[in-house]
């Protein structure tokens, strides 16, 4: 009973509290293996922070549009992470079809930040916002695909059953296909290496960086703040494929959740070190991969 | 009661355009009438409907035909409630935007037409969803193809116009051919001309017959690909809410017409499901893939209608097969799905066409990259266009979202369930739905980007101004509607149960549909989540105005100067897209690549014409032309010859009256 209370207590806050950890510890990661000492762990809420105090510009050709798409794509994704079980809890909101609100929440969010990248009339934004809504069209295919694997498996409709159903040992090819393909996904939704490189300014290479290159001060802070946590709410679902183990005992189980998140950030680091960038017109061709992989497993188990 | 009000309704929608007929062309006040009349009808008859589909009643009725002893049967039951409701909103919504839209004093000739036409349609819309024999129905089928046909030819003074009014002219009456030899088959399987179920031993082959003839007459009229080619031309050559009309109701009928012949068709096998559920997937995509590559916003909202005519076509494909596969689960969730989908397309898709109409009252063009920066000067437009655009891309927390939940857990219910074997592969189809859903916001980001923000790219932008009343008033009620289907969702659970339980005739339908969602949990989260949209962006506006933020201009990389032919285009934002999908769209690009190092300017273009009517279609019409070129003897035009024709065919007439064979008895026995 009192976990029933302090459980999605507890969810909230590490949700709320957490997600700007992970890029800290993902650049901590690669600067150790570049040799460097890297920024303090804490950097990316330190970012957060200043940008929230600062003054803003906005540029004269955008509408409200522009400064709510920063909110509205933050809302989104906090909406999303209740639906996530985080370790072996429940999480906070579950109910019938739960997983098809998960994958259309992120296109409310995508409807709006693309808006609000074509709201400044810029080409580069254009540009980055032509880019995230094509490649969109395949990792969402790709998340809905992995998901079926669960739904076939566990045989509900919920996130939360389907992500806590007990998996085989050692795991299934069609779950380790729908890992392999909901980590590309990971990785490219969130403008992580090979899709996307989160530290260029380089804007024709770009993806989601060059979307918000006229947000400053405040809604620049809330668009970090808002990716860092569509990353760690991705990154606790795709845990429940990779690690699905669990102690038993609520406080462990949460101390070993917070273990694997931050494991999570650094496998990110470690891909993003020993990784090159991959061409633009060769990211479909990646992205459809993780398509397959996961309609692939899929179709394993049609039988 | 229900039947009184609708039929009341429908007679006073009927005659509204009739006193604005003997206005003079200048006087506006028929157009009052008309306006005042419909809506007033409207009222009456979606109190009718919603009276029927909360009951559930079924109520009948017998009119005096147009031939004595030839009386036209009417019957009204939930299924017909859910159309009828959604015929009346529309016509109400239509008829006060055209008040705005198509004012009397700026359309001098051919308002009163307009008008007049625009209340026979929807009356005649009405009695085919009330038609309870095979005559009422033809009678108001054809009536109805009639006024649509005269209303998409409204502007019959541009070549456009008359070709895409004489295109859809030939495939309705195709489509009617096909639904006259449905109801002789159904006459010779049921032995009546009353839409009764045939019996089970009619045998199969007959019945799949009638399906198939179904599906070649409503699958015209709905737009089902390949027969959709009649259908983008027609919705952007018609006056805007005409074509609202046409998008959001009269497709509708054709639906209506498949749901209510499978209501009378026995064990319908599972291929038929699979048919259906493959047509439509392939419909959803090829909609929302043809509909990236065009750059006229009407014919662009048209391809989602054929997109969305797909989505539904999905729900109703997986009831069929539920139906075979005796999963009353699936039944529930797909045809469920199917009809929510009707409700939310046409109120969705209504609200979109409405709002580019307002753009192109306020510009004159229908050229998507003409305009830019539209939101400055139209902010009503140009919200309610984004929330049609929220709505239709199934985004939460508009209804779009809720119908599209019913048919993904109808479509992923047999992949959960090991014992139903084979049929978890219908779960890929819910696979292609999540990309026509990605696919459907690039496109709607697209044309909303590239219509309302940014900064204008031609002068027609600059003297764009807001619509009036008339025409926001009704474009505010149906995203009202549609922000109330999405944020509560529980309200439609009761009429959307019966009219399940009425298509598919069993009592226990709603009680399933009530179970087969938590409804009371979703509205609870949709609610709260919509809240907490508005309040956050009305801090955002209160935050805004309470600081000094500064304005520059757009940053483009150090460079001084931007201007708004930099910006990206509708084109170049698309260009990614139809470039991965050429394989489909295979598109034309038009000019010359600019190669030089000093280029001359040079044009080029690229569009994406139609695999069916731009392809195929012109091709085989001409060629038939040439065929038929030989009974064009016959028809020259001249008065004379035509008195001869109809001379000869009395003649004929009379002599089959002869009793030649008695004459000939009698003179042989003599």
């Amino acid at each position: 009973m009192f976990y029933n209370v302090i459980n999605p207590l507890i969810h909230l806050g590490l949700l709320v509290a957490m997600p700007p950890l992970l890029p800290g510890v993902i650049n901590k990661t690669k600067a150790f293996v570049a040799g460097r000492k890297g920024p303090p762990l804490l950097q990316p809420y330190f970012d957060i922070y200043k940008l929230l105090r600062k003054d803003m510009v906005i540029s004269s050709a955008t509408t409200w549009i522009f400064q709510a798409a920063p909110v509205v794509t933050l809302a989104a994704t906090l909406l999303a992470g209740l639906l996530v079980p985080f370790g072996p809890f429940a999480a906070p909101i579950h109910f019938t079809g739960d997983l098809i609100l998960f994958v259309y929440l992120f296109g409310l969010a995508r409807f709006f930040t693309t808006s609000a990248a074509l709201d400044t009339g810029s080409s580069f934004e254009g540009m980055g916002a032509a880019r995230e809504v094509t490649f969109a069209c395949l990792s969402e295919a790709a998340v809905l695909l992995g998901l079926l694997v669960l739904v076939r498996l566990s045989g509900s409709f919920s996130l939360t059953p389907m992500l806590l159903a007990p998996l085989a040992h050692p795991p299934e090819a069609p779950v380790l296909l729908a890992a392999a393909g909901l980590f590309i996904v990971l990785l490219s939704e969130n403008c992580r290496i090979p899709v996307d490189d989160p530290n260029t300014h380089l804007e024709l290479t770009m993806i989601h960086e060059v979307m918000v290159l006229d947000h400053s001060g405040p809604l620049l802070g809330l668009i970090n703040y808002g990716s860092a946590m569509k990353l760690f709410v991705l990154s606790a679902l795709v845990l429940h494929l990779l690690v699905p183990f669990h102690i038993g005992m609520p406080v462990a189980d949460w101390v070993l959740f917070l273990v694997e998140m931050i494991a999570m950030a650094g496998v990110i680091g470690m891909v993003e070190s020993f990784m090159a960038r991959l061409q633009m017109r060769h990211v479909p061709t990646l992205l459809a991969a993780a398509s397959l992989l996961c309609g692939f497993g899929f179709v394993l188990m049609v039988r | 009661m229900e039947m009184s009000l609708t039929l009341l309704a429908l007679a006073l929608i009927a005659i509204s355009g009739v006193p604005g007929l003997m206005a003079r062309r200048r006087d506006s006040w028929g157009q009052s009438i008309a306006t005042i009349l419909t809506v007033s009808g409207s009222v009456m008859g979606l109190v009718g409907g919603f009276v029927a589909l909360v009951t559930g009643r079924v109520s009948m009725a017998r009119l005096p035909g147009i031939w004595p002893g030839l009386p036209l049967h009417l019957r009204m039951d939930s299924l017909t409630a859910f159309f009828t409701v959604l015929i009346f909103l529309m016509a109400a919504a239509g008829s006060v935007y055209g008040h705005g839209y198509w004012r009397q004093a700026k359309h001098p000739t051919t308002g009163r037409k307009l008008r007049f036409l625009y209340g026979l349609l929807i009356a005649s819309m009405v009695v085919v969803t009330l038609a309870y024999d095979a005559l009422a129905f033809l009678l108001a089928w054809e009536i109805m193809a009639l006024t649509s046909y005269f209303l998409i030819a409204t502007e019959d003074h541009k070549p456009e116009c008359r070709q895409a009014a004489w295109v859809y002219f030939v495939a309705t009456h195709i489509g009617t051919l096909a639904l006259f030899a449905m109801f002789a088959l159904l006459h010779d399987a049921s032995g009546t001309f009353l839409l009764l179920p045939i019996p089970v031993a009619a045998g199969l082959g007959i019945e799949t017959a009638i399906f198939l003839l179904a599906l070649i007459g409503f699958g015209l009229k709905a737009g089902i690909m390949p027969l959709h080619f009649w259908l983008p031309g027609a919705h952007a050559n018609a006056p805007s809410h005409i074509s609202a009309l046409l998008s959001g109701v009269l497709i509708k009928i054709g639906i209506y017409g498949l749901l209510r012949i499978l209501t009378l068709l026995p064990n319908p096998p599972a291929v038929w499901g699979v048919l259906i559920l493959m047509l439509g997937t392939a419909n959803a995509l090829l909609g929302v893939m043809f509909a990236l590559g065009q750059h006229d916003i009407k014919r662009l909202l048209a391809y989602h209608s054929i997109e969305n005519i797909g989505i539904i076509l999905m729900g109703l494909g997986l009831a069929l097969i539920g139906l075979a596969a005796h999963r009353p689960v699936w039944v529930v969730l797909g045809i469920a799905g199917c009809l929510l989908h009707v409700w939310n397309h046409g109120l969705f898709k209504s609200l979109l066409f409405f709002s580019a109409g307002s753009v192109v009252h306020a510009t004159d063009t229908r050229d998507i990259d003409s305009f830019g920066g539209l939101a400055k000067r139209m902010p009503w437009s140009a919200g309610l266009f984004m929330i049609g655009a929220i709505a239709i891309c199934g985004l939460p927390p508009l209804n779009g979202f809720i119908s599209e939940l019913l048919v993904y857990l109808g479509l992923i219910r047999p992949a959960a369930n090991v014992a139903a074997g084979g049929w978890a592969a219908v779960a890929l189809g819910a696979g292609a739905l999540t990309v026509v859903g990605a696919l459907a916001v690039a496109c709607f980001v697209k044309v909303f980007g590239a219509v309302f923000l940014g900064v204008g790219r031609t002068d027609v932008t600059a003297k764009a101004h807001e619509s009036p009343m008339s025409m926001i008033g009704p474009m505010t009620v149906l995203a009202g509607v549609c922000a109330l289907i999405g944020i509560a969702p529980i309200v439609v659970v009761l009429p959307l149960g019966h009219a399940a339980a009425a298509w598919t005739g069993d009592a226990a339908v709603p009680r399933r549909l009530a179970a087969a969602l938590h409804w009371e949990t979703l509205t609870i989260i949709s609610t709260s989540f919509a809240a907490a949209l508005v309040i956050l962006m009305f801090a955002v506006r209160a935050t805004r105005r309470h600081a000094m933020v500064p304005r520059v201009p757009t940053w483009a990389c150090g460079y001084a100067r931007p201007s708004s032919r930099m910006q990206y285009t509708a084109a170049s934002f698309a260009q990614l897209l139809v470039g991965l999908l050429r394989w489909v769209l295979c598109p034309v690009t038009h000019g010359k690549e600019p190669w030089q190092l000093f280029a001359p300017s040079v044009q080029r273009h690229t569009d994406v014409p139609d695999f069916i009517t731009d392809r195929v279609g012109f091709k085989a019409w001409n060629q038939f032309k040439r065929w038929l070129m030989p009974v064009r003897r016959v028809q020259q035009g001249s008065v004379q010859e035509y008195l001869l024709y109809m001379l000869l065919a009395l003649f004929l007439l009379l002599g089959s009256l002869i009793p030649i064979e008695s004459i000939f008895m009698h003179v042989m026995g003599r």
